[in-house]
């Protein structure tokens, strides 16, 4: 894909590149409207970076049936960083400076997405996020929204944490990997952890490269934590879930889990199975909310997917993205430009729509209508996809507009749960 | 960080099964660069390359145990002819003992690393079994069956490769060439042959090393990098040569490793097989069992 | 005096480069050239001259990138400073690692300096100061005095490192530090039994060789504003350090700049018209080509070709 997606852009730029000099600035109404960014397609995050990526390009196709943007088809360029931070300065440099995109759309990901923020910062471009959780804070760049359903470490963790309350547990462990998403993360849970005058028995990071935690949870079990609550990306979260099946946390854990990435990829749900029976994660969307305009992208999704051996289901990373071109159409049509400043103020003033629903930006360019989801996985067979299409598999426990049933505790009596 | 006894009990515990597989992967290290001093640095790479083989039958549905050694005669071959090809460049011109022959193995090592991304790129990979992921409980303790079949296994390839090289003739020739090459010759053995044979073992011993790599653990194409580390941790700290000294010094790390992990957490993982070497380049070059 | 002429010259064309109107990419992708320039001449101080397989590259890469960003986070420092202190970090950790290990034989001192790679990476993944495994972001000052961005101060910068790095390898090799290098090289005890000062000599490459390899290393966090220290201990950088040297030729300073460039230009051609996992086999295939057919390198053919069309 890579390959093909390379020489094509070595024809096209080349083509562009003499009919540009040749025409001169004649041919500026015909020039297309280039959309650049790198997605994973490979590596721990390749999961979800290759369904957001259908997604995307079914926006691209959509709108450019419609007759493109400002009468411009839309041209979108993308390359593969393998979800690894040390990939992207380069991939958006070469974005910038020889592939000459007009705008930028982030890497699926806090990780991959921080190291291009003082890049961004720098020439001044429009960056719309990709799932990333609070990766401006520290840059402060002003034109930075970030499309995904959360905002505040707080706001992430309160409906894990009211159940956690509400099972009458005092101790919390923090097992948190070595990457800006989880640290990000913890840094802002422990403060709120706190706050709700709970004590922290353990707290500690691993590097993402870990791949045996045995050791780490039979310390998690061994300091008696009644709430264990993880944040990992993918790799570390399917090991994260053997491990606790195969060494077993203790009788006294009440509920784990919260902000495990890469639960909600498909392949790997269908590939742990009955593991996940009793965990309690974080989702952006599970079947039976209320959400019709994602209803029926995935009708269309679904079959592409198929087609092209990805995540069939959708349910993460598909929807949203498709929202950040829905995003990208109303502000462009809207504002008659493409120039990043106009585009970031229309996106600090409006409240725009999309198939996930109302988005609204805060001052800092992160979500200001909040929409993320508590479920607790169970009653999940071994290798069945189908089974994630019905409700009861992820029982809503939070919001409370949203929730399908009441939380059971502790873990190892919710895990033998039907 | 978390402290009691109970967890040390089964620290060790896990150490010491940790510790027979990595005696395991070190065993044809020990014989190719302890009894035959060849700087093998593509040794660990060779056994990710097994791991990847025992993924591969997997697809067909065969466990990667059986995978293992379905490999085996394969690897006895390339190791033979990979031994052949460097005597011929290296060892005859007399290149071996400088720069040339380790850039050499490295850039094997790098070469098959790279041909593992294009082949299978950098997700990582696992085997799948039926006794992967389940774990023997005896009480409180939970031993996972991965670790105690690879320490099985390990413990079995100790014994018949020592036996092997204190009890048949092949395998005294091949100590023999290791300590004193003319005088094997002037008792009639052609001491290049013996050596091909020799490292040809010891790369199928990898092949089967590789199998349990995969069961104990996801494996993916950098990951012989810190295997570099664990093994000539382990070849070093035995003494040259020895296979029970191998399987004594693989003990030692697995122990250390699991220790350091329950008391430091895993941001020092990495480091404490390197450390363990220089350690030991350092205090007592010679091993804990060697001469 | 024609090498300094040359120099001069190099120097002169980064210049005027940097301050045309060319592509700003062109200056991103061309510090990649010039730190392989530099990186290979500082392994063969100790790799070609003296015959020590220095695999550590990394770690001294990593050094001196990461007493470069220590710097930066502390006291704002300049780059030059960066550079500097860079440098000498791993020049001491060059000398460190010698007294450690030098009188180990051949492959016990290759194995080492790995050794060293991976602790030091460890150390900084438990520096939440240095960022742990996360890695850390940093600002760069939006106008560069003359050469408008920062990308090409850097370029600049680094033509200038490259130069020095050069003309230091030239010195050492036709020094005394160079003959005693020669020595051990070919017969390491008949040089000790000759009088020769070997420990004396090989810690001098160690220091010096360290220090170049931090030098290459001390501008990366400004380069990407962005470290972290899976891909800045990657033994990545060990497999190039060792096959540039190794392809030009390790007997001269200028093998590894012949090899950089050879490399360097088949790099870029591999990622623009393949792929860029492709373009890492190429390194890997030529080392080994190299080694077992003409481990003298680029320079030994010419000879070679020299004498035997005479």
């Amino acid at each position: 894909m890579d390959m093909i997606r390379r020489k094509l852009l070595g024809v096209a730029s080349s083509v562009a590149l003499v009919a540009g000099l040749a025409t001169g600035g004649s041919a500026l109404a015909a020039d297309p409207i280039k959309i650049g960014m790198s997605m994973p397609q490979t590596g721990p995050l390749g999961g979800g970076g290759k369904a957001a990526l259908l997604a995307l390009r079914m926006w691209v196709e959509d709108v450019n049936a419609k007759g493109g943007l400002l009468g411009r088809q839309v041209e979108f360029t993308y390359y593969d960083d393998q979800g690894n931070p040390a990939n992207t300065p380069g991939i958006y440099t070469k974005l910038l400076d020889v592939d000459k995109v007009d705008l930028l759309i982030a890497p699926y990901a806090t990780g991959p997405t921080a190291p291009i923020m003082p890049l961004v910062k720098q020439r001044q471009k429009l960056l719309m996020g990709n799932f990333s959780f609070q990766v401006n804070a520290k840059t402060k760049h002003d034109m930075w929204f970030n499309n995904a359903p959360w905002n505040t470490a707080e706001g992430w963790a309160k409906g894990f944490m009211e159940a956690g309350k509400a099972s009458g547990a005092k101790t919390v462990a923090i097992l948190a990997e070595d990457g800006e998403f989880a640290q990000n993360l913890a840094d802002g849970a422990r403060p709120y952890f706190k706050s709700l005058g709970l004590n922290v028995v353990y707290d500690q990071n691993y590097p993402p490269t870990t791949k045996d935690f045995s050791s780490l949870i039979r310390s998690i079990r061994a300091s008696k934590a009644e709430i264990v609550f993880v944040a990992s990306y993918p790799a570390a979260s399917s090991a994260i879930v053997n491990s606790i099946n195969e060494i077993g946390l203790g009788s006294q854990v009440q509920i784990v889990g919260g902000a495990m990435v890469g639960l909600q990829f498909t392949p790997i749900a269908v590939n742990l199975g009955r593991k996940l029976n009793g965990i309690t994660n974080y989702h952006v969307y599970v079947p039976g909310m209320p959400l019709p305009g994602v209803e029926s992208f995935l009708q269309r999704y679904t079959p592409r997917a198929k087609a092209e051996k990805i995540d069939e289901l959708g349910y993460y990373l598909p929807p949203f993205n498709y929202a950040i071109g829905e995003m990208l159409e109303q502000a462009i049509n809207a504002t008659k430009s493409i120039d990043d400043r106009k585009l970031a103020d229309y996106f600090r003033k409006n409240e725009m729509k999309t198939i996930v629903g109302p988005v609204r930006f805060d001052a800092n360019g992160e979500r200001a209508n909040v929409r993320l989801v508590t479920a607790q996985f169970r009653g999940i067979k071994n290798k069945d996809q189908e089974q994630f299409r019905n409700s009861g598999k992820q029982v809503v426990l939070s919001p409370a507009a949203d929730k399908t049933g009441e939380f059971i505790y502790p873990y190892s009596k919710a895990a033998d749960a039907k | 960080m978390f402290f009691s006894f109970e967890l040390l009990f089964e620290a060790i515990l896990f150490g010491l099964l940790l510790g027979c597989f990595y005696a395991a992967v070190s065993l044809g290290l020990s014989v190719a660069f302890g009894l035959l001093d060849v700087p093998h640095v593509a040794h660990p790479a060779l056994l990710v390359v097994g791991s990847y083989g025992a993924y591969m039958l997997g697809d067909w549905g065969i466990d990667p145990l059986v995978a293992g050694f379905l490999l085996m005669p394969v690897f006895f071959l390339v190791g033979m002819l990979l031994y052949r090809f460097y005597y011929e460049t290296f060892e005859r011109r007399g290149n071996a003992a400088g720069v040339n022959g380790l850039a050499f193995f490295f850039g094997v090592a790098f070469i098959i690393e790279v041909l593992l991304v294009v082949a299978f790129g950098v997700d990582q990979r696992s085997a799948e079994a039926d006794y992967i992921g389940e774990s023997l409980r005896l009480g409180d303790l939970r031993l996972p069956y991965r670790l105690l079949i690879a320490a099985a296994v390990a413990l079995v390839l100790t014994v018949v490769l020592s036996n092997f090289f204190s009890r048949t003739f092949v395998g005294r020739a091949i100590k023999a060439v290791g300590q004193d090459e003319g005088a094997l010759r002037l008792m009639g053995a052609d001491p290049v042959r013996i050596k091909q044979l020799a490292f040809g073992i010891a790369t199928s011993v990898n092949a089967l090393a590789g199998a349990m790599l995969i069961i104990v653990s996801p494996v993916e194409p950098t990951m012989d990098r810190i295997y570099i580390g664990r093994t000539f941790c382990v070849v070093v700290l035995a003494g040259m040569g020895s296979m029970k000294g191998t399987l004594a010094a693989g003990l030692v790390l697995g122990v250390t490793e699991s220790i350091v992990l329950t008391l430091f957490g895993a941001s020092w993982a990495t480091a404490v097989a390197f450390g363990l070497l220089l350690v030991m380049l350092g205090v007592r070059p010679q091993g804990l069992f060697g001469r | 005096m024609k090498f300094w002429i040359v120099s001069a010259l190099a120097i002169l064309s980064a210049v005027a480069l940097a301050l045309s109107g060319a592509n700003e990419y062109l200056f991103f992708a061309g510090f990649v050239v010039l730190q392989a320039i530099i990186l290979a001449t500082g392994w063969n101080i100790l790799g070609g001259y003296a015959g020590y397989v220095n695999f550590g590259v990394p770690g001294f890469v990593g050094v001196g990138a990461y007493t470069a960003l220590a710097l930066h986070l502390l006291v704002g420092a300049p780059l030059i400073v960066q550079i500097v202190a860079g440098a000498a970090m791993a020049a001491l950790l060059g000398l460190a690692v010698g007294v450690l290990t030098l009188r180990l034989r051949g492959i016990f001192f290759s194995i080492a300096t790995i050794a060293v790679v991976f602790i030091l990476e460890a150390v900084v993944m438990n520096s939440r100061f240095l960022g742990g495994a996360t890695g850390i972001q940093l600002t760069r000052p939006d106008d560069v005095w003359l050469f408008g961005t920062y990308t090409r101060m850097l370029f600049v910068m680094m033509t200038l490192m490259a130069v020095v790095a050069l003309s230091v390898a030239r010195y050492v090799q036709n020094s005394y530090i160079g003959q005693g290098l020669r020595a051990v090289r070919d017969a390491e005890e008949a040089a000790e039994c000759s009088g020769v000062p070997t420990l004396k000599v090989k810690l001098i490459a160690c220091a010096i060789s360290g220090a170049l390899l931090g030098v290459a290393g001390a501008p990366m966090p400004m380069y990407l504003s962005y470290i972290e220290p899976l891909s800045t201990f990657n033994l990545h950088y060990a497999v190039i350090a060792l096959a540039m040297p190794i392809i030009g030729g390790t007997s001269h300073w200028i093998g590894p700049l012949i090899g950089a460039l050879i490399l360097g230009t088949l790099q870029q051609i591999v990622t623009v018209t393949i792929s860029s996992e492709l373009n890492v086999l190429v390194v890997g295939v030529l080392l080994v080509v190299f080694v077992v057919a003409a481990p003298d390198g680029v320079i030994g053919l010419v000879k070679k070709w020299k004498t035997s069309s005479k």
